[in-house]
Order: structure tokens, then C-alpha cells, then sequence
């Protein structure tokens, strides 16, 4: 009987079938999933390249007078027609975009960094430092985000990179509370016990089982805070209290001597104003989908937000 | 119940005195010399020095805090550098109109956000459900003051009519002083509304699918009475949290609408004040506002027991 099983010959190779690249199809499963986030993804990505290469798209400089070409309404030459001072609007709107990806990046980059340090360290810590960090963070949050930075930024005086000190300090606070809780419910676990009974140094245990378990709320909150930080900005360069004129921040060209010439000129507030919209727009599309993609427990966190 | 409020009003103590702190240090940061400012432009005192004292900015940072804080204990918040006013008079005519600025605002907010949260949750995926979650996502992504300047923009555009800017008080006609607050507000409140939508939305859905709600439906009850009485008691209750976080962000948004719409409140006053470097006026708003924010937040954890019957304190 034994003899009678008969045994198919297996190919050295199977023929495999075509794949896409893994990174495509993880794309591609996201844009199926979550087509609005995929959207805000395309505008994010817009916004990069005109912000990356804005010297090149933008076909005048920001800030040169244009002769004779003085509240222009759009028109194939100027198709965001030109302001009070003769500048090509759609000029800068593109140089507006570096500034909101500026302000945007380097403000929750050093949020994050700054949220990260008090969240992980008052959790990892704990006690009177804890308490004492905790508390200070409450008085911290129980200001309006616009005051804080209204007041910070006329203390530390216009200019970008007070700009994104300002917002950083403000982001960061709220920004750690979920962070300490997220390293709080990792300590829980059996695996930091085990590193510590075999005896691990405290750096160790933050650097090698703490931070990876706490990374993804970290890139969550970093992403959706791009949104709120640059809504701050436009509205703080809208007070006058931002980025100072002849920089082109989309928030600065909706106020100031402008605003009086709007309603000859409206061109001059609506590209702007879409212009922000749209950004915030994209930045909380993709931060929502990308939140429930990778962590749907952090549905209604805050983030930047305040 | 009462020994809660106790604890939580001592818990609060500490946080509001690092908030005083802040709010005093905060705008002496701020670069240039207001007795510099001061002398050039309204010659006070014979020079630098002799105004120093005469304002008391001359003794050790940490005397004029005590100093402050004391001072506030009984009552007084100083006297603008600027105006010699007393800071609490002009706090006491402006903090009204916030105040009406900021409940109509949350008004419109909760008014919009409810409701539709609530038709968007009974028909999930339905048209309604999707218009409301579309709009919510607009509002979230439209800053006020872009609203504020398309609203004051476009129908001058179109027929050339503006909304008027000139403030009316209270005491000349009290129907006009109303009437002044509902664009502003309704600017204002549609970011938190869109918010508070979502957040009912998401709630109500999660509440839908628990068992004591499947026995009402079974009891054979309407389905008003499920939605309403049922199931929204317990859905509303983070959303009331949220509402807390609401006035913060409401309070800050006065700031930019009283500025485009010229309505003379604590915002412009601060914006104001900032521009001067008027420290008791700024420490004086910031801490009103301060304190304001931390009352809300412990009147919401109030509002939970009354809410929710399981949270006994």
C-alpha cells in the first residue's frame, strides 16, 4: 500500500505571483480605508512641494512691487490677481506655505521633544517630582492656548523662531499629559519589571522598552498638532503678533493696512483665507486617520488643541 | 458630596497660585522698558529713576509679587501704568460683554452641536450623517477670523452691506446690545459646536449598542424616548467635560473676534495692554481669566454627579 501513494514532484520555484512593493500597498489599503484622510495626505503633500520649491513655482519674488500692476484682479498673468502693493498674490501664497511648514514642522518637532522629556520623565519618575510637574502643567493648561501665546510672543518680541518657541511651549504641556499616561500604562507591564530585575540602568529601561512602546502616540499627537500649530500661527500673525510683514504668512496677509483694501481687492483675503483653511484641513484629515489606523484608543485626545 | 468640594477647591489652590506666578513673571519678560516708553511719551516723573519708585517698579521682583498677591486678597488689582485707572474698574466694565460674547458663543455651540450629533448618530452613514460630518469637518478647519473677514467681506461685496462696528452699551438699548453679539458669536461658536457635534456623535453610537438600550427597544418603547431619555443622559456626559475645555478655547477666540469686530471687551483689552506693556492690566486679565477656567473645570466635575448617578464623591 505504501508503495501505491504517489508523490507529486514540487518545482524548485513556484511561480510567484506579482506584488506591488509593500510601501504601495500599505499606501494604497489607507486610501481605501480612509479616503478623506488619503485627501488631507494629497494636500499635506501639495503643501510640501510648494513650501520645498517655493522659489521656483512662485513666478515673482514675495515681496517685489510689480509696476503698474496694483490690485490687479486674477487674470492669466496674475491668477490670484495682485495686492495693495503690487505684489503677486499667488506668489505669495506659495511662500506663505514655507512659513506654515516651518512654523508648522519645527514647532511640534520641538514640542514633541520638550512633551516627551516632562511626559516620560514625571511618569517614569513619579512622587514629589511627579506631583510638583503635574502641577505646574495644570496652571500651565488652565490658560487659553491665544493668551499664552499672545503673551509669550510679546515678551519674547515678533520673529520666527520666538514664533515657534512660543507655540512649542504651549504644545507641550497638553501634549505630555497624554504622554505621561501612555508611559504610565507601559510601566504597567511585565517586561520593564523583567529588565529591571535583571538589572538594567533607569536610561536603558527609558530608551529601550519605555519610548518604542510610546512611540505611536507620540507620532499621533505630533501629527495632528501640525493643524492646530498652524491655525496658532495664522491667527497670531493675523494679531500682528507673528511672522512680521513683508514675509508672506498667509495669516499676516488677511490683516493689517490689507484688510482696509479687501473690499476692493477681495482676490487679496480669499486665496489666503482658503489657503489656511485648506492646510488645517489636510493636517486634521490625515492626523484623524492615521490616529484610527494606529491607535484607535486615542480617539478624543486633545492634542494640540486647547 | 460637600467634603469633595472642599478637596477639590484645595487641590485647585496650589495650581492657581503657580498660574499667579506665571501671570505675574510672564509680562515682565517682555523686552523694552515700559518706564523708558513712558517718559519719552507722557514725561510722568523728573527722569528713569524717580518714575521707577514713583510705580513701585524698582523694589526686588519677588516684594512686588507678594506685594500683588496681597493686594488681590483684598480686593484690588492695582492700577493700569498707563491710565491710573484702577485696573478692577475697567476689568468690571469688560468682563460683561466677554462673558455675553462668550455664553451666546457657547449657546450656538451647544445648540448646533447636540442636536445634529444626535440626528447623526440615530441614521449613522445616513444623508444627514454625512452632511453634518462634512460640515463638522469645515468647521474644525476654518479658523474664526477667516469666517469673520469672508462674513464682513463678501455681502459687502455683494450688496454693499457691512455689519456695523460702532459698539452700542447696554444702558442706551438693551435690545441692540444683543442683537450686536449674534454674528460674533455664532463665528464663534462654530468650531466648538463642530466639535461638541462630533464628540455627541461618537458617543451616542457607542451608548446605542448597550444592552439596557436593546431592552428599552424591546420593551417596545419610541424610539424619542430611547434616544432621548436613554441613551443621551449617558452619552452627554463627556461631551460636558469637553464643554469644560470649550470655554478655554472660546475665551481665546474672543480675543481675535472682539478685535475684527471692534467689541470692547477683555480680549481687545489685553491686545491693548500687551502693545503697552501695561503689567498690572495684563495680570489682572490673565488672572481673571485663570481663575474663570479653573471654576469651570471644577463645576464640571460637579456637574458628573448630578449626571451620573453612579459617581458618588
Amino acid at each position: 500500500m505504501a508503495n501505491s501513494v504517489q508523490t507529486l514532484p514540487v518545482p524548485e520555484t513556484l511561480p510567484r505571483a506579482w506584488r506591488l512593493p509593500a510601501l504601495v500597498t500599505l499606501v494604497l489599503r489607507f486610501v481605501r480605508r480612509k479616503p478623506l484622510g488619503a485627501i488631507g495626505g494629497g494636500i499635506v503633500l501639495v503643501l510640501l512641494v510648494l513650501a520645498l520649491f517655493a522659489d521656483r513655482i512662485a513666478p515673482h519674488p514675495y515681496d517685489v512691487s510689480i509696476r503698474g500692476a496694483r490690485m490687479k484682479p486674477p487674470s492669466v498673468q496674475f491668477w490670484m490677481g495682485t495686492d495693495n502693493l503690487s505684489r503677486d498674490v499667488w506668489s505669495r501664497v506659495v511662500y506663505g506655505a514655507r512659513i506654515s511648514v516651518t512654523v508648522g514642522f519645527a514647532t511640534v518637532a520641538v514640542a514633541t521633544v520638550m512633551a516627551t522629556a516632562i511626559g516620560v520623565s514625571s511618569a517614569y519618575l513619579g512622587g514629589v517630582y511627579d506631583m510638583v510637574i503635574q502641577r505646574v502643567v495644570d496652571a500651565w493648561m488652565s490658560f487659553p492656548a491665544l493668551v499664552v501665546v499672545l503673551s509669550l510672543m510679546a515678551a519674547l518680541g515678533p520673529g520666527l523662531t520666538n514664533l515657534i518657541l512660543a507655540l512649542s511651549i504651549l504644545g507641550a504641556a497638553s501634549a505630555s499629559r497624554v504622554i505621561r499616561g501612555a508611559t504610565l500604562s507601559v510601566m504597567e507591564n511585565a517586561y520593564v519589571e523583567a529588565a529591571r530585575a535583571l538589572g538594567a540602568g533607569h536610561l536603558r529601561i527609558v530608551m529601550l522598552y519605555v519610548l518604542p512602546n510610546v512611540i505611536t502616540t507620540i507620532l499621533i499627537l505630533a501629527t495632528i498638532g501640525l493643524g492646530t500649530v498652524i491655525l496658532a500661527e495664522s491667527g497670531l500673525s493675523f494679531l500682528g503678533f507673528g511672522i512680521p510683514p513683508p514675509y508672506p504668512s498667509w495669516g499676516g496677509m488677511l490683516s493689517g493696512s490689507g484688510r482696509s483694501f479687501m473690499y476692493y481687492a477681495p482676490w487679496m483675503a480669499l486665496f489666503p483665507a482658503a489657503a489656511i483653511s485648506l492646510a488645517v484641513f489636510g493636517f486634521n484629515m490625515l492626523g484623524d486617520a492615521l490616529r484610527d489606523v494606529l491607535d484607535p484608543r486615542l480617539r478624543g485626545a486633545a492634542g494640540l488643541r486647547g | 458630596m460637600r467634603r469633595y468640594v472642599l478637596r477639590r477647591l484645595l487641590v485647585a489652590v496650589p495650581s492657581l497660585l503657580i498660574a499667579s506666578l506665571i501671570v505675574f513673571t510672564l509680562p515682565r519678560l517682555i523686552p523694552g522698558d515700559v518706564v523708558q516708553l513712558m517718559l519719552e511719551e507722557k514725561a510722568y516723573g523728573k527722569d528713569l529713576e524717580d518714575l521707577r519708585a514713583k510705580l513701585g517698579l524698582n523694589r526686588p521682583i519677588l516684594v512686588q509679587y507678594v506685594d500683588w498677591l496681597g493686594a488681590i486678597v483684598h480686593g484690588s488689582f492695582g492700577e493700569s501704568l498707563w491710565t491710573r485707572q484702577p485696573v478692577l474698574v475697567e476689568l468690571t466694565r469688560r468682563l460683561p460683554v466677554t462673558a455675553v460674547l462668550g455664553v451666546m458663543a457657547l449657546g450656538v455651540a451647544i445648540l448646533i452641536g447636540i442636536p445634529v450629533g444626535v440626528l447623526a448618530a440615530v441614521r449613522p452613514d445616513g444623508v444627514l450623517d454625512f452632511f453634518a460630518r462634512s460640515a463638522a469637518i469645515l468647521g474644525l478647519s476654518i479658523p474664526a477670523f477667516v469666517t469673520a473677514i469672508l462674513v464682513t467681506l463678501l455681502p459687502a461685496i455683494w450688496w454693499g452691506w457691512t455689519p456695523r462696528t460702532r459698539f452700542v452699551e447696554f444702558s442706551t438699548a438693551p435690545g441692540a446690545y444683543v442683537l450686536q453679539f449674534i454674528l460674533p458669536a455664532i463665528i464663534l461658536g462654530i468650531a466648538s459646536g463642530a466639535g461638541i457635534m462630533r464628540l455627541t456623535r461618537g458617543m451616542l453610537l457607542e451608548v446605542l449598542r448597550h444592552d439596557y438600550v436593546r431592552t428599552a427597544w424591546a420593551k417596545g418603547l419610541r424610539e424619542r424616548v430611547v434616544v432621548l431619555k436613554h441613551a443621551l443622559k449617558n452619552a452627554v456626559i463627556p461631551v460636558v467635560t469637553v464643554l469644560g475645555l470649550q470655554v478655554a478655547s472660546i475665551a481665546g477666540g474672543a480675543v481675535i473676534i472682539e478685535w475684527i469686530f471692534g467689541i470692547p471687551g477683555m480680549g481687545q483689552f489685553l491686545v491693548d495692554a500687551i502693545v503697552q506693556r501695561d503689567y498690572p492690566v495684563i495680570q489682572g486679565i490673565n488672572l481673571v481669566i485663570v481663575v474663570i477656567i479653573v471654576l469651570t473645570n471644577l463645576a464640571v466635575d460637579l456637574v458628573y454627579g448630578v449626571l451620573d448617578p453612579r459617581i458618588r464623591y
